[in-house]
């Protein structure tokens, strides 16, 4: 069946980049390549893995099953939900790291310095 | 209809299992990680990992309440991250 192949795909690429997020979370040597690993790849995976249950929840419907249609628009609900709160946060902790004063490692410039000092706090 | 769904199931707890692996791998960053914001990091990429993985579970046994539980969990996870990293600056509230 088509729908069964395209879900065991969307998992196989969901659980894939959640692991490229763990692994790039160990691997890399700074507080910012480390933001930049854990948040686009479970923001990526998590699009095909919820992306997979409403696969799943417009089947059901299609099949007259009126628990599809509400199982497929509560995961687009949350699915909504990580797609607008994720970059949001990643971009606060990144700020906020900068104004505690972490340097970037083996960075030659940084643009951002004495920035913000009196800035919009 | 349950049963014509049921080879699902097992694919989604093997999900559930699989996403808790990248957790620890996180889990191990929040433990070694030398500065505060490094553990935030880690916080931040669990918190995103468990809401995948309680829709998952939703998807499961095909329970809709506890992907409803995952829209909450988003939006608390994200005022608690937004708390953290505004304490972490260090200025006034």
């Amino acid at each position: 069946m088509i729908f069964d192949i395209i879900i065991y795909v969307f998992l196989g690429i969901g659980i894939f980049f959640n692991l490229l997020a763990g692994i790039g979370l160990l691997r890399f040597p700074d507080v910012y390549t480390r933001l930049h690993a854990g948040t686009k790849c479970t923001t990526f995976g998590s699009i095909f893995l919820i992306g997979s249950v409403i696969i799943i929840g417009l089947k059901m419907w299609w099949e007259k099953d009126a628990n599809g249609s509400v199982l497929a628009i509560h995961s687009a609900i949350a699915l909504i939900a990580i797609l607008l709160t994720n970059p949001a946060g990643a971009h606060a902790i990144a700020r906020a790291a900068h104004r505690s004063g972490v340097k970037p490692a083996r960075a030659v410039v940084d643009d951002l310095e004495g920035k913000h000092e009196g800035g919009d706090k | 209809m349950i049963e014509l769904y049921f080879g699902f199931m097992n694919t989604y707890l093997i999900v559930v299992i699989a996403l808790a692996l990248c957790s620890i791998l996180a889990l191990i960053r929040i433990i070694r990680g030398p500065t505060a914001p490094d553990r935030v990091v880690g916080v931040d990429t669990i918190n995103t990992i468990v809401i995948v993985a309680m829709v998952a579970f939703g998807a499961a046994f095909k329970e809709v309440i506890y992907i409803d539980v995952a829209i909450v969990y988003a939006l608390l996870s994200f005022i608690s991250t937004l708390f953290i990293a505004k304490y972490l600056e260090g200025g006034e509230f």
